[in-house]
């Protein structure tokens, strides 16, 4: 019998579902829908850059998922290796016998690879390991930048001789310990003007990839996991001598750990690390004024994703550096979503995270830099995505998700993991560039395509630089298994139009600052530099590794919009504040620290 | 995810519990299981991902079924089956970028289901399996389910399946969990053969805690499935059959089941539960008339 108030019900009913299909068809997030103000070409070969990654080979006892486990290892940094005032570029390679690059950049818009010749290529050895990563920092400040690899293997040190080679120190510097490394910073966490260096450990470090003597190497949680390899803490001694410090410091995570980043987060004075860590929840460990950190209760322990990069900016120019943790997303498997968690550690003593759209879905994100492309003055961010791209026709995501619940000590042991096969894992996926409205225009909006970037390759570190010296922050990301790319900035300088337009508008400006500490670390790495935009302050700090395996340029770059650019104010790493008034703007600036 | 054996017994004279209230009733062993699990997820792992979203689902869940029951039907129905309804859906329901209303939508479409999907005065889709199973199929983009964000520790769990065991036992649907895990096992090690790949990987879902919402809440409710203690134990083992045609699709790519294959078992219940009560209920209102005939 008809009943009314059933039709009703039904009606209701029908529209809820209804509803969902319609919501979820606007779960991608809005992407700008008109040409926007970041133009970047990608020039690498052009530029003489024609460097491609290769993964590790590793033992077969773990050949049925080497794709998954050897899927690591292409990573970037940045710095002025021969003082010539022009950024230089460092990738790693990961296979025996591949080696890796030192592009020296040229002046003229190209590059050339001086790895061989200065000593710093030959690095992938049986018996010593792969490469993962690398730093520069200048630890014995005599001026020149040395480089730490951090590998799955033993660390080495090579000493910056200045005549264009390296020395390996690594045996006289107490950092030969075999670790299975994906991450490392250097930091002065003890304000003594040495940089001390923070080695991050991923798989355990009693692992040797190449003999292996068991195959339980996996984590044994997805979530909650803290079976990795131990994070280690050397302290500088001087003289080219570190000492481990880490547990006395009590900063000897085992959580898996992909990526850490230093700044001062809390505003006490002392650099803190933040710890994006695999299969587990985020970590601060806050600096207490040197002679030990804690763990902060900072709203990160409950929230346990795939943490894989850190990426430190002020989002809103509020003065505060905010983190951008990168994390896994895929269709109908898994959301976990990428954080973006505004700093509130003064006033509310945590993190809020306030990622959503375009920001929290990327897809399976790795490395990420937070840099003003478009001059406006605010960040944007820019995201490197994609896991393993093999056969497209092939998904890994169903096999994985069958052990991806059980437990832990199911899928700890490699044997028990179903073989990845030719099949891809969340593979062919862009690069997301997002560019920042502000909180009045909306946050970000992805312009990745707009602005040029459409590569699918599996992208993992990212870096910026002012690679040609010409005002605005170049992107250059390395990609597993594949070439790197180096995205030149080719934005025309001018603000969005009133309409969004973009290209139409007034003209941007920009102002950058390259630190030398004299108390500090020579490199200031950790100087911390507030910039006032307009009605708003732009904090920055000088960069020792962060990102995913990477490091920008150590030149601080602000971009200024049409603003006026105020008071600036560098907290060096010594503690000293110096306030710098009247700075011209789109120039270079080298400031000394004061003595 | 609602009711229990008990529902299926003559309400008591007050129609809302009253003194008919016993910790003991199955159905609120049912209630303090899946509170327990709640409680243990949410404490052990912040299994929830934010209290906004229970509050939500239950919320939800309990306005719509006091609603609905009241408009349709004259009384405010009890509401233990829509709360658990509310937390399987908050355990279960895994959505992108903290957006609520997966939720609300969902809980909202759960109980719905009870009053508009119905079958000579039976629904015939647990009401948490038919939310969960249209939202991964239609919003793929914005939910997932439930997979490892438990923490993937045995003790948990363990503790999960005794309480489970013993419950499922008092509330009489023991031979439905236990058939379910049988025939999951056998399939199993039919799959390690078939597929080539490690025992382990195919055995290794039902240790997750997926399954335990599953075989405790949802293939046991006895609302939405058949009459007889045999033909719920065929039912549920032809569930772990499509169950394993759904893993087998999964594991040679077959690209147009892609949708199923990110949560197996609830659309293998969601297609097979309502057809097979749909055949009960047919057969027996076949059978009634051949009696008054």
């Amino acid at each position: 019998m008809f009943s009314w108030r059933r039709f009703i019900v039904a009606a209701a009913f029908v529209a809820a579902i209804v509803a969902v299909i319609v919501l979820n068809a606007r779960a991608g997030g809005s992407g700008a829908s008109t040409s926007e103000t970041i133009h970047l070409s990608e020039v690498a070969h052009a530029s003489g850059i024609d460097f491609v990654h290769q993964s590790p080979t590793l033992d077969p006892k773990v050949a049925h998922i080497a794709a998954h486990i050897a899927a690591l290892g292409a990573c970037v940094s940045v710095a002025d290796v021969n003082n010539d005032g022009w950024p230089d570029l460092y990738f790693t390679s990961s296979r025996f016998g591949a080696s890796n690059a030192l592009y020296i950049n040229q002046k003229d818009g190209t590059f050339r690879d001086v790895a061989a010749e200065a000593g710093v290529g030959a690095v992938n050895r049986a018996g010593e390991g792969v490469s993962m990563g690398a730093v520069w920092g200048d630890y014995d400040n005599d001026g020149l930048e040395d480089l730490l690899v951090y590998k799955w293997g033993y660390p080495q040190l090579f000493h910056n001789l200045g005549n264009g080679h390296f020395e390996d120190v690594t045996a006289q510097s107490g950092l030969r310990s075999w670790m299975n490394s994906n991450g490392a910073v250097w930091f002065d966490f003890d304000r003594d003007g040495l940089l001390d260096l923070y080695i991050t450990g991923y798989f355990r470090s009693d692992i040797d990839f190449w003999h292996l003597k068991s195959t339980r190497i996996m984590q044994e949680s997805w979530e909650f996991a803290s079976n990795g390899g131990k994070n280690l803490l050397f302290k500088n001694l001087g003289h080219g001598h570190f000492k481990d410090v880490t547990d006395s410091m009590g900063v000897g995570s085992t959580r898996w750990t992909l990526a850490a980043a230093a700044a001062d987060f809390n505003d006490d004075g002392w650099p803190d690390l933040y710890l994006a860590n695999d299969y587990g929840p985020e970590e601060l460990y806050l600096n207490r004024e040197g002679k030990r950190f804690e763990l902060a209760h900072a709203g990160l322990e409950d929230d346990s994703k795939s943490g894989m990069a850190v990426a430190l900016g002020d989002v809103y120019n509020r003065g505060e550096h905010d983190v951008f943790v990168t994390n896994i997303s895929e269709k109908g498997f898994l959301f976990q979503g990428n954080n973006l968690r505004l700093n509130f550690l003064k006033e509310l003593g945590k993190f809020n995270e306030v990622a959503t759209g375009v920001v929290a879905d990327a897809g399976w994100a790795w490395g990420a830099q937070f840099g003003d492309l478009n001059n406006d003055g605010l960040l944007d961010l820019v995201v490197a995505n994609g896991f393993i791209s093999a056969d497209s026709t092939r998904s890994y995501w169903y096999a994985m998700s069958k052990i991806a619940g059980a437990q832990g000590n199911i899928f700890e042991d490699a044997k028990n993991w179903p073989a990845i096969g030719s099949a891809s894992l969340s593979g062919y996926e862009r690069s997301r560039v997002l560019l920042n409205r502000g909180p009045a225009g909306g946050g970000f909006v992805d312009v990745a395509p707009q602005a040029g970037v459409t590569d699918l390759l599996d992208g993992r570190g990212v870096a910026m630089a002012d690679l040609f010296n010409n005002g605005l922050l170049d992107v250059v990301v390395a990609n597993e298994k594949g070439r790197a790319l180096l995205y030149r900035n080719d934005s025309d300088g001018r603000s969005p139009s009133p309409d969004g337009r973009g290209g139409q508008g007034v003209r941007t400006h920009w102002v950058e600052l390259k630190l030398v500490g004299t108390r500090s670390n020579r490199s200031a790495i950790g100087a911390e530099v507030t910039a006032e935009i307009g009605p708003g302050r732009q904090r920055q700090v000088v960069d020792g590794g962060s990102g995913f395996c990477s490091q920008n340029d150590r030149r601080l770059h602000f971009g200024l919009g049409s603003q006026r650019l105020g008071r600036v104010t560098i907290r060096w790493p010594s503690g000293t504040e110096q306030v710098v008034n009247g700075l011209t703007i789109d120039q270079l600036h080298v400031v000394t620290e004061p003595q | 995810m609602t009711a229990t054996s008990a529902e299926l017994r003559p309400p008591s004279p007050e129609g809302r519990g009253g003194q008919g209230v016993r910790i003991t009733d199955p159905k609120y062993l049912i209630v303090m299981l899946i509170t327990l699990v709640l409680v243990v997820g949410e404490a052990r792992y912040s299994i929830l991902g934010g209290y906004q979203r229970l509050a939500t689902t239950l919320g939800v869940c309990v306005a719509t079924e006091m609603l609905l029951s009241w408009w349709l039907r004259g009384q405010v129905a009890n509401v233990a089956s829509a709360y658990i309804t509310g937390i399987s859906l908050a355990l279960l329901t895994k959505p992108q970028a903290n957006i609520l209303w997966p939720f609300a939508l969902g809980a909202f479409i759960a109980i719905a289901s009870k009053y508009v999907l119905t079958y000579r005065g039976r629904h015939l889709w647990n009401p948490s399996n038919f939310a969960i199973a249209l939202l991964v199929l239609v919003a793929a983009d914005s939910v997932a389910v439930l997979s490892h964000q438990w923490g993937n520790d045995i003790g948990t769990n363990l503790v999960i399946w005794a309480f489970g065991l013993v419950i499922a036992w008092r509330a009489k649907v023991l031979h439905v969990t236990l058939t379910y895990v049988v025939c999951f096992v056998v399939f199993a090690v039919l799959r390690h053969f078939v597929v080539g790949g490690p025992l382990f990987a195919e055995l290794a879902p039902i240790t997750g805690p997926m399954y335990q919402l599953f075989v405790f809440f949802m293939v046991t409710d006895p609302r939405t499935t058949v009459s007889t203690r045999r033909g719920r134990m065929i039912v549920v083992a032809i569930v772990a059959l499509v169950e394993t045609l759904i893993r087998l699709a999964g594991d040679f790519q077959i690209g147009l089941l892609r949708p199923f294959y990110v949560s197996p078992p609830i659309l293998a219940l969601a297609m097979v539960g309502p057809a097979a009560l749909l055949l009960d209920l047919w057969r027996t209102a076949q059978r009634t008339a051949r009696v008054l005939a």
